[in-house]
């Protein structure tokens, strides 16, 4: 079951702009996102969704527009938490975990939608520069002494584990053009997104040159019931494992109730 | 369907949550064991974190023995100061259980650890079980009279000082191995998610020589009050306890116990302990396969809790 999350749009078009300082271009261009809800609730049913982000492009030039030369990347961004990468290796021919890394404020998830092939839009350089793409993030490990070849091969690890739980995902064509200035970007949301403050940004780039970027907050949290349940949880511990245990004994009173056999 | 479960924080089938609990109470209404054994690695099998999976495992397991309990009340099968003493040790051993259970988490050795106790204690029970309930088969199959131990035998358990006596159980014992059996129990109860009703009435029987009948309500009993210890503090030590997982294991288990008792009553007791130690075996060899062999992804990922 899969819930299209519509975050629909709210757009100022600037379509009247003043007229542009810079001489050797005619057009200034801007990005707008806009989130109708600042808000997504994880239910009961929650299985990954796709969300949908609308945007637009201000004061772009009609002709490279028409000739599809502005491209967008859309990136959601989780809230970033310190992350511990272990390595199982064999001891006694039984895997255990031995060598581990830390790395700090590593995003917990990390959705992109771009307009199309990342490696079309622009060169692999300015994505480093901008730290963008799954592969671009940079992780700060928590101990700087220890040997490059090591932190490398655990931020491997690291963005390789991300991708295969679906945290890190990439959706080329994910961005669409619906006119010449309006634009619709959809990313997922994996069955296990994070709660917390997310970041979706939006890169603009001309010809395959970074042209701005901008960005909204979005909340990801979970719904009613399981938000109540989990701070119940975290909060209250004791009295919540007394629940627990009440709840036990009720259902295993109650079922010998329903099936009584002595 | 799917449901999203609020501290394990991911969203699984709620049919095979429900089919789960129903199976593993239909062997244990059939056995007449709890169930914790055999809950917790599946829920491990099924992508749970090992760590939820054994806090809400000793959770299920309340339901299952809190039902089983009142039956044996009412049947007067049931030493309440034998389980209460079992049950002082209980709380000790469970206390150290969950220490060592948080410090292994942040070592990261928990899931090895959970696997080895496993490997080791599921493959004891069940070859020594098998063993017996082999011979028993045979020896009933060429005729011979089963040969019984005499109750009145005495080991070096007799010998221990600090007697006391517990009536219902006619027994005259030393406390000392009945608190280390309690703190046995607790331990194994907060690390594995189980009762360890298969440890606990083994020992018992063997051990203390308590009359066999008295031997399942007192341990049920005492169950009921480790894993609720254990419940208690997992859930206010190491949040892991997530009682909507909890609650479709017991309500499937529930039902499927019924079912499962009146299933055991057209079997014979030695057919029923062998089919339980092939079940044993069977748990115990599937996770030991997983130790050995080369796991598919050997890097994992935890959320440090300090920055």
């Amino acid at each position: 079951m899969r819930r299209h999350v519509l975050l629909s749009l709210l757009l100022t078009l600037t379509l009247l702009g003043g007229l542009p300082a810079n001489a050797q271009s005619p057009h200034v261009e801007g990005i707008q996102i806009g989130l109708s809800t600042d808000r997504v609730s994880i239910t009961a049913g929650f299985s990954g969704a796709d969300l949908t982000i609308f945007g637009s492009l201000e004061d772009a030039d009609p002709l490279f527009a028409r000739q599809g030369r502005y491209d967008v990347v859309v990136v959601l961004e989780g809230p970033g938490r310190p992350v511990m990468v272990r390595r199982k290796d064999r001891v006694l021919g039984i895997w255990m975990n031995l060598e581990s890394e830390t790395f700090e404020n590593v995003p917990v998830s990390y959705s992109v939608a771009t307009t199309r092939a990342t490696q079309d839009i622009t060169d692999p350089n300015s994505y480093k520069r901008l730290a963008l793409g799954a592969n671009n993030i940079y992780m700060r490990p928590a101990d700087t002494t220890e040997a490059p070849a090591t932190i490398q091969e655990f931020t491997a690890a690291l963005r390789q584990r991300k991708v295969a739980n679906g945290l890190y995902s990439e959706n080329p064509g994910g961005v669409e053009f619906l006119s010449q200035n309006l634009f619709r970007a959809t990313v997922r949301l994996a069955p296990n997104v994070p709660v917390g403050t997310h970041k979706a940004r939006a890169f603009l780039f001309k010809n395959g040159a970074f042209v701005k970027e901008t960005s909204a907050q979005l909340e990801i949290r979970k719904s009613g019931f399981e938000q109540t349940i989990f701070r119940f949880a975290h909060n209250h511990g004791p009295s919540y494992g007394l629940l627990c245990v009440l709840l036990a004994m009720a259902t295993g009173w109650l079922g010998r109730m329903v099936f009584k056999r002595d | 369907m799917g449901i999203y479960l609020p501290i394990a924080e991911i969203s699984v089938n709620i049919f095979v949550l429900l089919a789960m609990g129903a199976a593993v109470g239909f062997l244990s209404g059939m056995f007449g064991v709890g169930g914790g054994f055999l809950i917790t690695p599946l829920l491990i099998f099924y992508n749970i974190p090992p760590a939820i999976a054994v806090a809400t495992g000793a959770n299920q397991v309340i339901a299952s023995s809190f039902s089983g309990a009142l039956s044996h009340m009412k049947r007067g099968t049931l030493d309440f100061k034998l389980g209460g003493v079992l049950l002082a040790g209980g709380v000790v051993g469970s206390t150290f259980g969950i220490y060592v259970f948080a410090l292994l988490r942040s070592i990261g050795q928990l899931d090895l650890f959970i696997s080895l106790l496993y490997v080791v204690l599921l493959g004891t029970v069940g070859g020594l079980m098998l063993f017996e309930s082999v011979n028993a088969l045979r020896a009933t199959r060429s005729g011979a009279a089963p040969v019984l131990k005499k109750s009145g035998q005495h080991n070096w358990i007799h010998r221990l000082p600090l007697k006391m006596r517990f009536r219902a159980s006619k027994l005259f014992v030393s406390v000392i191995p009945v608190i280390g059996i309690g703190m046995a129990i607790g331990f194994l109860s907060s690390i594995m998610g189980v009762g360890g009703g298969f440890i606990m009435v083994p020992a018992l029987i063997y051990l203390l020589r308590v009359p066999t009948n008295v031997v399942i309500g007192t341990s049920l009993f005492q169950i009921i009050f480790t894993s609720a210890y254990t419940t208690l503090v997992h859930a206010s030590t190491n949040y892991t306890v997530d009682v909507m997982l909890a609650f479709l294991l017991m309500v499937g288990g529930v039902a499927g116990a019924q079912y499962g008792a009146k299933a055991g009553q057209k079997l014979r007791g030695e057919q029923l302990r062998a089919l339980l130690a092939l079940l044993v075996l069977a748990v115990a060899i599937r996770l030991a396969i997983d130790l050995f062999i080369t796991p598919a992804n050997l890097y994992s990922l935890t959320t440090a809790d300090i920055g």
